[in-house]
């Protein structure tokens, strides 16, 4: 394969970001997908990747399950969510046959596919590329992070909630990017904090504090705290425009100031 | 084995080594040779381990972070609670290996009374070691947490998994073939986005078959300790945990919902069921670990049915 020959289809992302955890059900997935909309609000063009085999959930977030992915002679076309082409998708959701099949794969099936999977896809022209994993410090992680190291990402969030589980796991993770080298951006703390819709009572119904010790441990930044949303979670569930309906949730004001974060510490190229 | 082809056959097929799509690759000739088509001798050293233990089961999600290490650590808490209970908790999730915080054994002996714990984290030197490790690294540990830890007379040995369906998950299923599991108990929460990942994982039980004793609906509603009205916190629009097992035929064994105190006992490595005994989770859990007894005792007398008839 003359890789070195041609341009990849990575050559146009200006910025690659990885969302990563170690714990499983923080929400990377949600994250990953409220991160990309809080840029594109913010004017910029992105793209997400989806790379967890197991439990591909962004195509259903954005109500895009089932779509077709076409091939063009540059590889796979990713799935453009809105009119203006400022927000596209790739997923193995997509290429998935039956949505209830298992996909039980071995560590060596997992790396060719996202190898090819994080080479093939024709992104075109982005600013923004988020890449959302699958819980852990395996296969799909050193794969995912060997096969985008010649672009350089940006770095990485990482995610985990507030309790101490949580940071447990998340500690790894975070020794992870070390070992491979991998910048970290920050850490986001979600799911922090319940507000009661009867009486507006807020209650920490997975502890609290672990985001910030985590920063701390870590010696990054903390980026911030994303509350529970349960008309949010509701609205995903039932596949309405999660793209028009985030605005108005409380997670977006928080969302918005994490992306805002990650814009200031990008370096932006002049056109 | 790092690089495969596209079209692997895998390595203990019949046509290793020998397919069109295995022009090429560098294990070809070690498969041709036939090294990948023999059993491998550990699973018969595992039944043998096994012997002494009575029951094993699996707890699984395909979903992370809906509580399977809680559930598997209180299910542990719970079945010691009689001290005539021999009970032991394998955590085999290599890369966030959750139990030991969660049974407060974190830095200390793994062993206590009637309840055994073994996890990969007990070998970590530092809890920011992280195991980065490939598939068959991490199963080569999962054979000999199975094969070489002397677990002794147990009632119940019970296996904690990490999301997902994949190396670990085979691991198990297949060194324990020999042994006999007794069943699966499946963890989800009410929303859709768990129960896709869920349905996957039924379907992996069947392909694999592994019975399943049920399905667990975690974190399924909250009650809020100010004005004590309940809410919903992950809706389950789908029909939750309910609807997914009466499509799919497979038990429902309750619902857990979400109580505050859980993750705060968690945190600090207590049983949540001795701290908050009258919480209606722990009504919940009791319930669900009380059906699971039945059903290993049921499926017990039945296989010493067969032996005796």
């Amino acid at each position: 394969m003359e890789a070195a020959a041609e341009p990849g289809n990575l050559a146009g992302v200006r910025h690659i970001i990885l969302v990563l955890s170690g714990k499983g059900g923080v929400g990377k997935s949600t994250i990953s997908t409220e991160l990309a909309l809080a840029l594109r609000h913010a004017g910029k063009k992105v793209g997400i990747l989806d790379v967890d085999l197991c439990g591909p959930s962004i195509p259903r977030m954005l109500g895009a399950q089932g779509r077709a992915v076409h091939q063009c002679d540059r590889g796979w076309a990713p799935v453009f969510l809105d009119r203006e082409q400022s927000i596209s998708l790739m997923s193995l959701g997509f290429l998935l046959e039956k949505p209830d099949e298992a996909v039980v794969w071995r560590g060596p099936k997992k790396n060719a596919l996202i190898k090819q999977f994080v080479s093939d896809v024709a992104w075109g022209e982005l600013d923004f590329l988020v890449v959302d994993t699958p819980p852990g410090t395996s296969d799909e992680h050193m794969a995912t992070v060997e096969a985008l190291r010649p672009y350089q990402p940006l770095g990485a969030l990482v995610v985990t909630t507030p309790q101490a589980v949580s940071v447990g796991d998340v500690r790894r993770e975070l020794t992870f990017c070390r070992k491979t080298g991998l910048r970290v951006m920050g850490v986001v703390e979600n799911m922090s904090g319940f507000t009661c819709p009867h009486c507006a009572e807020c209650t920490s119904v997975f502890s609290r504090g672990g985001g910030e010790e985590l920063a701390r441990l870590a010696g990054v930044p903390f980026l911030g705290s994303v509350p529970l949303d349960p008309a949010l979670t509701r609205s995903l569930e039932e596949g309405h425009d999660f793209i028009q309906e985030f605005p108005g949730s409380p997670t977006f004001t928080a969302l918005t100031s994490i992306a805002q974060k990650i814009l200031d510490a990008t370096p932006m190229c002049l056109p | 084995m790092e690089e495969v082809p596209h079209d692997c056959p895998g390595a203990d097929s019949a046509q290793a080594g020998r397919g069109a799509s295995c022009q090429g690759c560098p294990n070809q000739r070690l498969c041709a040779s036939g090294a990948g088509a023999t059993p491998d001798p550990a699973i018969e050293e595992i039944k043998e381990k096994m012997k002494t233990v009575k029951h094993k089961i699996l707890v699984l999600s395909g979903k992370g972070g809906v509580g399977k290490s809680t559930f598997s650590a209180h299910l542990a808490h719970g079945l010691a609670e009689d001290e005539n209970t021999q009970t032991a908790l394998l955590d085999v999730d290599i890369c966030g290996p959750s139990i030991p915080k969660i049974m407060g054994l974190e830095g200390e002996q793994y062993m206590e009374d009637n309840l055994g714990v073994m996890s990969v984290g007990f070998l970590l030197s530092s809890p920011d070691d992280a195991v980065i490790w490939r598939g068959p690294k991490k199963n080569g540990m999962i054979k000999q947490f199975l094969r070489d830890v002397d677990w002794g007379e147990v009632d119940y040995l019970i296996v904690d998994t990490p999301p997902g369906t994949s190396d670990e998950h085979l691991s198990v299923v297949q060194y324990l073939a020999a042994a006999h599991i007794d069943g699966a108990v499946i963890i989800t929460t009410p929303q859709e986005v768990s129960l896709q990942d869920v349905r996957k994982e039924i379907s992996f039980c069947r392909k694999v078959k592994l019975p399943i004793i049920g399905v667990v609906e975690n974190m399924s509603g909250f009650l809020c300790p100010k004005c004590k009205k309940e809410s919903q916190i992950f809706p389950p629009t789908t029909g939750g945990a309910e609807l997914m097992c009466k499509d799919l035929e497979v038990p429902l064994l309750g619902r857990v919902p979400l109580d505050p105190l859980i993750g705060k006992n968690c945190d600090k490595g207590q049983s949540f069921l001795i701290d908050a005994p009258d919480s209606p989770a722990t009504l919940a859990y009791r319930s669900i670990i009380q059906k699971i007894q039945e059903f290993c005792n049921l499926h017990q007398s039945e296989e010493e049915n067969l032996i005796s008839s």
